[in-house]
């Protein structure tokens, strides 16, 4: 069953698209990562499904219902929006408490909470002495109160130190065992790659690519790049990769380094592990990054 | 515990952490007891002055800075968590727009009620103490309609703030806005009658003429308070107009009860609709 269904959802203001005949699903216990330049509708997107902004056109459904019916489902629902900030005054365990009553989550949850952000030592004093890293972790136990089954993620990582962004993809990945969908919105790329099910890349408030890693390697045919570290004083290699319509991109005495798609990868390295002169190999596949950037920048050649 | 009450409880827990409540008790008191001592003081002495004078200069002073202070109290409450950004989470939260406004109006409300309450009852009971010509058996009655009236004042006002702080976009159009909506009440609109009164030489009818000071909370404030003192009329100046058999204090105290349900209704009206 699909917790957020878009069909061909538009969003205009005034003048400008925000959104143009999108179609987006998410089932239970799906890591969806929503990506795209600033002003490509990710922001729109979480706030159609949250109910913030009515759609111009098409459907929105969230648990099956019209999400400006929110109160079937905004106990279930958590939302880091993106820059959060919170009550200077309180203290990130009072403001924490007060969520947590709105939500009408246990008390004991707070404390929980504070603890799995690693916030327990700050709990007590104002929010207005938090690093932008503590705010957001702050943010991220608001938005974990209660038991969520739809999570939207509004740049979650941002001004968290790599530790804490580790943890956080934990969290998620148990959050998702558990059946909990995810919606993550993410300018930072490397890393997520693991932790999400599926890629959704808008631009101009359109879908230019979605699928899993693999689908969008599939779709994109980018190459894969080797480095081949060794000993040789000869072009020979070179040549003789060069004859085996192998793109050779850089080169020196002690490094070569070759693009090759990745059908023709595994023979390419076997035939380079039966060499003696290779002292390492270094192979990278397009990550999420790479993918990104091409589809972008392909939607951006493209007539629209 | 209702959406409502938790807002409520949440905007009490602000004002008392930054010591709005206790500074706003403060002020009451010596307000009320500088009034009380040296209201007499333009006739060359000083020394408590009898009760009806006293009254009516706690009724002038209330109507400057009660509408200022609960205007100030309520002008950011939605614009200001809108910069901050909590307004956007707060609306992903079960609680319904209406709820959390509600909730903050009385939440405000029972803030500025209690530092009237304590300040000015403070005040009544020190007055009781010092002066000796004044009796427990006519000042309660009196501080009592005072204090609620007051409180009810308060609440027009925030009521007007929340409207501000629901269709302005930023915050410093709020706070001009609610200075605007001060002069407007407090200076302009008495004056701009009196104008009316003195061009038409009293042509715009004397029975309907009492019912434009309706159009103002903080002449209902007035008219509520002075009316059970005789001799206070020499110093109703304009509110003279209006006459008791005209103005019952249930018709007051409903165009009071008015002037709040208006303008928080309107301001749940375009909250609902408010984009964030």
């Amino acid at each position: 069953m699909s917790i957020v269904s878009l069909s061909q959802v538009s969003k205009y203001y005034s003048k400008l698209i925000a959104l143009d005949k999108l179609d987006l699903d998410i089932t239970a216990g799906e890591i969806l990562a929503l990506l795209g330049h600033n002003g490509a509708g990710k922001t729109t997107t979480m706030k159609l499904i949250l109910g913030l902004l009515r759609a111009s056109n098409g459907s929105v459904k969230v648990f099956g219902q019209s999400p400006q019916n929110n109160h079937y489902f905004s106990q279930q629902l958590g939302y880091l929006p993106e820059n959060v900030h919170f009550y200077e005054n309180l203290t990130g365990k009072e403001v924490l408490r007060y969520f947590a009553r709105l939500k009408q989550a246990k008390k004991q949850q707070v404390q929980a909470l504070l603890e799995q952000v690693g916030l327990e030592d700050a709990a007590n004093r104002r929010v207005k002495t938090y690093s932008k890293g503590m705010r957001q972790r702050l943010g991220l136990a608001q938005a974990l109160l209660g038991k969520p089954r739809l999570l939207l993620l509004d740049e979650p990582t941002v001004g968290l130190d790599p530790l804490a962004t580790k943890d956080l993809y934990m969290t998620l990945d148990s959050l998702r065992k558990e059946g909990v969908s995810i919606i993550l919105c993410s300018h930072i790329l490397p890393g997520i790659e693991r932790h999400i099910d599926r890629a959704v890349i808008l631009e101009h408030g359109q879908l230019v690519a979605t699928g899993s890693l693999e689908a969008l390697r599939q779709q994109a045919c980018l190459p894969s790049s080797i480095r081949v570290q060794g000993n040789w004083h000869s072009n020979e290699l070179q040549e003789a990769l060069r004859k085996q319509a192998v793109t050779v991109t850089a080169c020196n005495d002690e490094e070569i380094e070759l693009q090759i798609l990745s059908e023709r990868k595994l023979e390419i390295l076997r035939y380079l592990l039966n060499r003696t002169d290779i002292h390492n190999i270094e192979t990278h596949d397009p990550m999420l990054e790479e993918l990104y950037v091409y589809f972008t920048r392909r939607s951006m050649c493209l007539p629209s | 515990m209702s959406a409502i009450l938790i807002v409520a409880l949440k905007e009490l827990q602000d004002a008392l952490r930054n010591r709005w409540i206790i500074s706003i008790t403060v002020i009451f008191v010596l307000f009320a007891m500088g009034l009380a001592y040296f209201g007499t003081a333009a006739s060359g002495q000083t020394g408590f002055s009898p009760l009806s004078t006293m009254m009516v200069s706690l009724a002038s002073l209330a109507i400057f800075i009660i509408p200022l202070i609960a205007l100030l109290l309520a002008y950011d409450s939605i614009i200001g968590e809108e910069e901050l950004g909590t307004l956007l989470l707060l609306l992903t939260y079960p609680l319904g727009r209406w709820q959390l406004l509600i909730g903050k109006f009385s939440g405000q409300v029972i803030s500025l009620g209690i530092a009237t309450l304590l300040g000015f009852s403070l005040a009544g009971v020190l007055i009781l103490g010092l002066a000796e010509d004044i009796t427990a058996s006519e000042l309660i009655p009196a501080f009592a309609l005072f204090i609620f009236s007051a409180i009810a004042l308060g609440a027009v006002f925030i009521a007007i703030a929340l409207l501000i702080s629901c269709f302005v976009n930023e915050k410093s159009k709020a706070a001009g806005f609610s200075l605007f909506v001060w002069f407007l009440f407090v200076l302009i609109f008495d004056l701009a009658l009196l104008g009316l009164l003195v061009a038409t030489e009293g042509g715009v009818g004397a029975h309907f003429f009492p019912y434009l000071l309706l159009c103002n909370p903080t002449d209902i404030f007035r008219l509520l308070n002075i009316s059970g003192f005789e001799a206070s009329q020499v110093q109703a100046g304009l509110l003279s107009v209006a006459s008791p058999e005209l103005l019952s204090t249930k018709i007051l105290v409903s165009s009071l009860l008015l002037w709040i349900i208006t303008p928080l209704s309107i301001a749940i009206w375009l909250f609902e609709r408010k984009n964030v």
